[in-house]
């Protein structure tokens, strides 16, 4: 394999696994808080289906992309009162709205565009375009840090910029400011935290709405950057990768980005490669694509470290029984 | 701790939720700009205004009532089985393993191996997620959701590369032979002399999950393992106070769950396409979840969710056929009654049980 073919699918990882990251801390944040949300999915599949649509309209991705955003915070809103206010089972609205999204954006697509739940192809303004970091060009002859700096950094649309940059964000926001130090307590014990007079409803719903946001940029990433338009269930599955990610990362932001680039990896592999070769062994390309399935249970048995999710999570919190 | 009287809370507030749910299904009949009144009538004649819409609500019915129960008893152990579709997707490869590799002689002994082969498949695909939450702690609710994806890239697999039958690009196993062909109630009815449901799926596997329904009753209510499930499922700590085995209970729960939406495959895969195709579950294993839940958790009231279920799809599918509301209608319908009879369950509860505490209703 030479430095070019290398670069390619380095460079396919890094746009395959970026709405990957967006909805694995998009998850750190809810679940951190003591909300486990299965729901990862149906919200990115939502924003996908707003921004490609908002955009298809107006032509303008920014108009889109803030459709996709609302879209998944309206979502996330619904889980927030189902599990916070209502205190109800957070898996089970978590399924709902992974269903309501799946259903409500062929419904809605097939109403405004009548091409069976896809939207209108996007051209010029109505999507991301790539961005050259500076002196790209320029490098671009320098031998090895050259072609690197050129492919691999320069060239992605600004979503990726910005997941790359919401790592160090994160994890600054959760470690190192009362916000963050305040929820992480209110996913181990909400008791505590309730004790020391902070309200822990509003700290969860913070935490869900940010868990909104960012999985409305990893949808409105899908449809507007990596693909140009939507199409029918286009997250496929990704929601859920990004939940495995986010175990195998064992609830940690930095390790999310280890975690999700892995996965970003093994997508890239599976799209290039049918099967793999291993000198006699053939893996089959199903195979590639259990993988990040298949290493989450392993992580999950604790063969490998021991995975432990924050204790409070999937508990509504009673002040008083 | 219950200020309800039984009634209200096994049929009052089911019921609301469900009208909560359907009114706010019908805005969005009328939001897409259709009549919700005439889409609930187009739908009750096309499920249930002629044997011929019978035989298919029945047919749908048929597999929610097996992935239905599935999530039940995992329930009643407190374990949320997510894993129906995987489940049910390798029950499937067992009913074409099994029908595969013999001409079968009749179809009766055909069904009995084919069942126990759907049977044990899927209750080994929902054993290592039961292992590992008995012996690891790993939580069962994500490790049923990934295995519902290695289960899908496994059979993906087992359809491109091993089953397909030489010269075929279908990503599909071979056809079933004449012997594992199962009667459908069309084949009964004429048997006893009047004509129903022609052209049906509905089969002989529908009266097979009403024997589960009653299995499942009888195991719950009536045996030791049942009360012990259910001990379990209400209070770890007091079932193992009085001696009962985590590590077995999670098994034998999640083992018969994982059978019992296994045994769905006997009526998608042999009923109705009588060979295994991609994809063959079609979300029978989440919309199990949305049937215990409306269900809750009884075999009967697993039945009669299962039926209405049914009526949705059938109904549904004349929707899309008839009117521009597409099939997905159905998806939003289920989301909304897995939301407000699921999650949102005490925004409606609390308010009732008020009333009744206020009224002082016994």
């Amino acid at each position: 394999m030479d430095l070019s073919t290398l670069l390619q699918i380095l460079d396919s990882t890094v746009r395959l696994g970026t709405p990957l990251l967006l909805a694995c801390l998009a998850g750190l944040f809810s679940e951190r808080a003591g909300i486990f949300d299965i729901g990862l999915e149906g919200k990115m599949l939502m924003a996908a289906f707003f921004s490609g649509a908002v955009a298809a309209i107006t032509g303008s991705v920014l108009l889109g992309l803030t459709a996709g955003v609302l879209s998944s915070l309206v979502l996330s809103a619904i889980h927030g009162a189902a599990s916070i206010t209502f205190r109800g089972n957070q898996l089970i609205s978590g399924v709902a709205i992974n269903f309501l999204a799946s259903g409500l954006t062929v419904l809605i697509g097939q109403k405004w565009f009548q091409l069976g739940g896809r939207t209108p192809p996007l051209t010029g303004d109505g999507r991301f375009s790539p961005i050259t970091l500076p002196f790209a060009e320029t490098l671009r002859e320098v031998p090895v840090i050259g072609p690197i700096y050129y492919e691999l950094i320069s060239g992605h649309s600004i979503l990726v910029y910005v997941a790359f940059a919401a790592v160090p964000l994160s994890w600054w926001l959760l470690y190192r400011t009362r916000f963050g130090l305040r929820l992480r307590a209110v996913g181990e014990n909400p008791a505590a935290v309730d004790t020391a007079g902070i309200s822990v409803v509003r700290l969860r719903y913070a935490a869900v709405m940010i868990c909104g946001l960012l999985t409305g940029l990893a949808g409105a990433y899908l449809a507007t950057a990596l693909s140009a338009g939507f199409v029918k269930e286009m997250t496929a599955g990704r929601g859920y990768i990004a939940l495995a990610a986010l175990i195998f990362a064992k609830w940690r932001p930095v390790p999310a980005l280890g975690a999700t680039m892995l996965f970003g990896l093994l997508e890239a592999i599976a799209n290039r490669y049918q099967n793999i070769d291993l000198g006699g062994v053939v893996l089959p390309v199903q195979f590639m694509q259990a993988l990040p399935y298949i290493l989450t249970v392993v992580i999950l048995a604790g063969f490998i470290g021991k995975a432990t999710p924050p204790r409070a999570g999937g508990e509504a919190y009673v002040k008083e029984r | 701790m219950t200020r309800m009287p039984r009634w209200a809370d096994v049929a009052l507030i089911p019921l609301l939720n469900l009208v909560i749910a359907f009114a706010i299904s019908a805005l969005v009949i009328l939001a897409i700009g259709e009549n919700p009144w005439e889409a609930l009538k187009i739908m009750v004649s096309g499920a249930l205004g002629s044997s011929y819409g019978w035989g298919f609500t029945l047919y749908y019915a048929t597999s929610f009532v097996f992935t239905g129960l599935a999530v039940a008893i995992a329930s009643h152990a407190g374990l949320f089985n997510i894993g129906g579709e995987g489940q049910a997707t390798l029950g499937g490869l067992g009913v074409a393993l099994i029908c595969l590799s013999l001409p079968w002689p009749h179809w009766s002994l055909a069904l009995l191996a084919a069942s126990l082969g759907a049977a044990a498949f899927g209750a080994a695909w929902a054993a290592i997620p039961a292992w590992l939450q008995a012996k690891r702690g790993s939580h069962i609710v994500i490790t049923t959701i990934m295995f519902n994806f290695i289960g899908a890239s496994l059979l993906n697999y087992m359809l491109v590369n091993v089953m397909r039958p030489v010269g075929s690009m279908d990503p599909a196993s071979a056809r079933f032979p004449e012997g594992a062909t199962l009667p459908t109630l069309n084949d009964m009815a004429a048997g006893l002399g009047f004509v129903w449901g022609k052209n049906t799926p509905a089969n002989v596997s529908f009266f097979i999950a009403l024997l589960c329904c009653l299995g499942v009753w009888a195991l719950i209510w009536k045996t030791r393992l049942g009360y012990q499930i259910r001990a379990f499922g209400k209070s770890e700590p007091a079932a193992v106070y009085a001696g009962i085995s985590p590590v077995r209970i999670t098994m034998y729960a999640m083992l018969i769950s994982g059978g019992l939406a296994g045994l769905m495959a006997i009526n998608n895969v042999m009923g109705e396409a009588e060979r295994l195709v991609l994809n063959a579950v079609e979300g029978a294993g989440f919309i199990g979840i949305a049937v215990a839940l409306m269900g809750r958790n009884h075999p009967f009231g697993v039945l009669l969710a299962a039926l209405l279920f049914g009526f949705l799809y059938q109904g549904g599918g004349e929707l899309a056929l008839w009117t521009t509301i597409p099939r997905e209608l159905i998806t939003v319908i289920q989301a909304l009654v897995i939301l407000f009879t699921g999650a949102l369950d005490n925004m409606v509860r609390a308010p009732v049980e008020r009333l009744f505490a206020r009224r002082g209703i016994r």
